[in-house]
């Protein structure tokens, strides 16, 4: 039963990674890529640690297991968005065919904001 | 027995399979970015491989390879993330 089980788990785990991988290769630009990647390969090494967990059925080592899954899903969604940021800020391209970008209107309106501020400051020196 | 020679035979080279696809990713990459995260990719399907590879020896020790594996994937991405903020500032 539990041979079966760690089958199954690990096969989901492998099939999800592959996914993953032709999310990478096959996605149009840089964002695209970071949004299809970083969940899949997160869920896939989840499901082969869970098929490890369930081998050994061992405390300790179901310890172990569940400290590294817990890691990766805490840290992997923040480095995703650090990279993203960073991205964005080098102005990495979004592919042609993107609908939208929030992040541009809020930048948009403080430059303009920023603009103001510093016209009226002019203004008032001359003044 | 049986499960052993399912993981050799087929979970192993779908992983490796994987791995290969990420590595022209990587030698492809535009920009730094992309060569950024196909880094961080490959060293969390190397978790997941280690994973996969400790099943089949019965080893358990090699989780805490994985343990620290995940750990310097996430403290590259960040140290990456930071530098290069950095060097578009310094432009």
């Amino acid at each position: 039963m539990s041979d079966i089980l760690i089958m199954i788990l690990s096969t989901l785990g492998a099939i999800f990674i592959l996914i993953a991988s032709l999310g990478l290769y096959r996605m149009p630009d840089f964002y695209t890529r970071l949004s299809v990647t970083v969940k899949a390969v997160t869920l896939g090494v989840g499901c082969i640690l869970g098929a490890v967990a369930i081998h050994f059925s061992d405390f300790s080592i179901t310890t172990k297991v569940f400290a590294v899954i817990f890691f990766l899903f805490i840290t992997s969604p923040v480095a995703a968005f650090l990279i993203a940021r960073t991205a964005y800020v080098s102005k990495v391209k979004m592919w042609d065919k993107s609908v939208r970008d929030e992040l541009k209107e809020v930048t948009d309106k403080k430059e303009t904001a920023q603009k103001r501020n510093k016209e009226t400051e002019n203004e008032s020196n001359e003044g | 027995m049986a499960v052993e020679s399912y993981l050799m035979w087929v979970v192993i080279p779908i992983i490796c399979l994987s791995l290969l696809i990420i590595v022209v990713r990587f030698l492809k990459g535009p920009h730094v970015a992309d060569r950024v995260i196909a880094l961080d990719l490959i060293i969390s399907s190397g978790v997941g491989l280690i994973g996969v590879f400790s099943l089949i020896s019965e080893d358990p020790t090699f989780l805490d390879t994985a343990m620290i594996l995940a750990l310097i994937a996430f403290l590259s991405t960040i140290a990456f993330a930071y530098y290069l903020d950095k060097g578009d500032k310094n432009e």
